[in-house]
């Protein structure tokens, strides 16, 4: 690596326009391919199946991605059994596999430490107040630690006081609500929570009781996918109009992320569009020669990540589908590019964060 | 209660580990440290010692020793 693990936290999220930062990424992931091959036998393998000798790409586009699915059928890793610290895995329904991905300390701190940067950049160096628009029970049962519970804490860490605006029986704390935007009356206030699950129980809840919490000083954070909203027709204009209507919540940000990239979010900015920070990109691949698709042009999303150290996840081919919309030219002044996410592509399973939520 | 007898209530209430056991904890590898632990762990610092403890801060936290140093940078004796 060019640049020490250390410090890669440090760089500024939004700072690289485009052209730089490519060049910048194919030298950071050939040193971190090299990384895994050395130290991941079955990734070496991989490689060398695909006929590919990463001391020798021009671009990090050259790259094979592999199947997020892979990360479901076997166990990839690139630390020794002893240094791991923790294996996450993604939501599932039941009968559907799981992902798991084999953290150390190392990648575990860089992950958190990129949130955090990428977080600064929306919220402020403040650790704000925190609402979670889910229930308690989400982390209760450390046992039944899921993907849903796992995002609750990452973005715990920007708070310092915390309330769930639904109790253990998902119904609303009218009374729990009240009292902590009292207590903060003129701060800004952080909300995070599940697309599905705050469509389905906050703004449900606020409309039926008719309760109009004041939240226009609020800052949300949602993200997990799209999908039952999409099966529901609910557009981001009726669920930005629906939280605007019921609470006054008008800085919406929704993200694009995975258990397989944690860290390395995609925040939505003010103008509506998904965000690439410095340390990942987003490449989109047609889908009939996952050759590399023009700006504008619908592909499958491949995302690149600097922070997989002990799996090698750094290149990986989603399920989505998604288009780049732009490159270092958002009104936000963020550089870098930007697309959108147009959905999951046929045949996929269902899976992301609330999308797992059974109803009862 | 000095400093030092706060900081070792801080692990025992938010952890819920005996006295005995905070010297030797380690982030992440028991389970009553884990990261639900952690932000409970940050909470009772903060009630304890009155301060407010950085994002970078907070990640680095990853024992009870390290915890010391971190806390001397927010003016806390140990």
């Amino acid at each position: 690596m060019s640049i020490e693990v250390s410090t890669l936290h440090t760089l500024p999220p939004y700072g690289m326009a485009c052209e730089e930062k490519q060049a910048f990424l194919t030298e950071e992931l050939k040193a971190l391919s090299l990384h895994h091959v050395q130290r991941c036998p079955a990734y070496a393998r991989m490689l060398e199946a695909a006929g590919c000798a990463p001391g020798d790409i021009r671009s990090y586009e050259e790259l094979p991605p592999l199947p997020v699915r892979l990360f479901k059928e076997f166990s990839l890793k690139s630390v020794p059994e002893e240094e791991l610290h923790r294996t996450m895995t993604s939501s599932g329904t039941t009968g559907q596999q799981v992902s798991r991905i084999f953290l150390d300390r190392e990648t575990s701190t860089l992950q958190s430490k990129v949130l955090a940067a990428i977080m600064a950049d929306y919220l402020g160096k403040q650790r704000l107040p925190m609402i979670i628009l889910d229930t308690s029970a989400v982390i209760k049962n450390r046992a039944m630690f899921s993907a849903r519970g796992a995002g609750i804490l990452g973005f715990s860490m920007f708070a310092r006081d915390k309330l769930y605006a639904l109790d253990e029986n998902m119904q609303l704390d009218v009374d729990g609500l009240t009292a902590f935007l009292e207590k903060h009356q003129g701060e800004d206030i952080f909300l995070f929570g599940f697309t599905f699950m705050i469509w389905q129980h906050f703004i449900d809840q606020l409309r039926k009781t008719g309760y109009q919490p004041d939240l226009s000083r609020g800052i949300l954070v949602h993200g997990g996918g799209w999908k039952k909203l999409a099966d529901q027709h609910i557009t981001t204009e009726q669920f930005k109009d629906a939280l605007r209507e019921t609470c006054g919540l008008t800085r919406v940000h929704n993200y694009y992320g995975m258990v397989e990239q944690t860290g390395t979010v995609y925040m939505e900015c003010e103008c509506g569009r998904l965000h690439t920070p410095v340390w990942s990109e987003v490449t989109i691949r047609r889908p009939e020669d996952f050759s590399v698709a023009n700006v504008g042009e619908t592909g499958l999303i491949q995302v690149s990540s600097l922070l997989p150290r002990s799996y090698p996840g750094h290149v990986l081919l989603t399920e989505d589908e998604g288009r780049i919309t732009g490159v270092d030219d958002c009104p936000c002044g963020r550089k870098g590019k930007t697309f959108e996410i147009l959905g999951r592509i046929k045949q996929a399973e269902v899976r992301g964060c609330s999308d797992t939520y059974e109803q009862k | 209660m000095t400093n030092l007898e706060k900081y070792i209530n801080a692990f025992v209430e938010a952890l819920e580990v005996p006295a005995e056991d905070v010297a030797a904890l380690v982030y992440g590898e028991s389970t009553a440290w884990d990261s639900v632990g952690h932000m409970s762990l940050i909470a009772a610092l903060e009630d304890a010692f009155d301060i407010m403890v950085d994002m970078d801060d907070i990640i680095d936290l990853s024992s009870f020793e390290k915890g010391k140093e971190i806390l001397a940078k927010y003016d806390v004796e140990l």
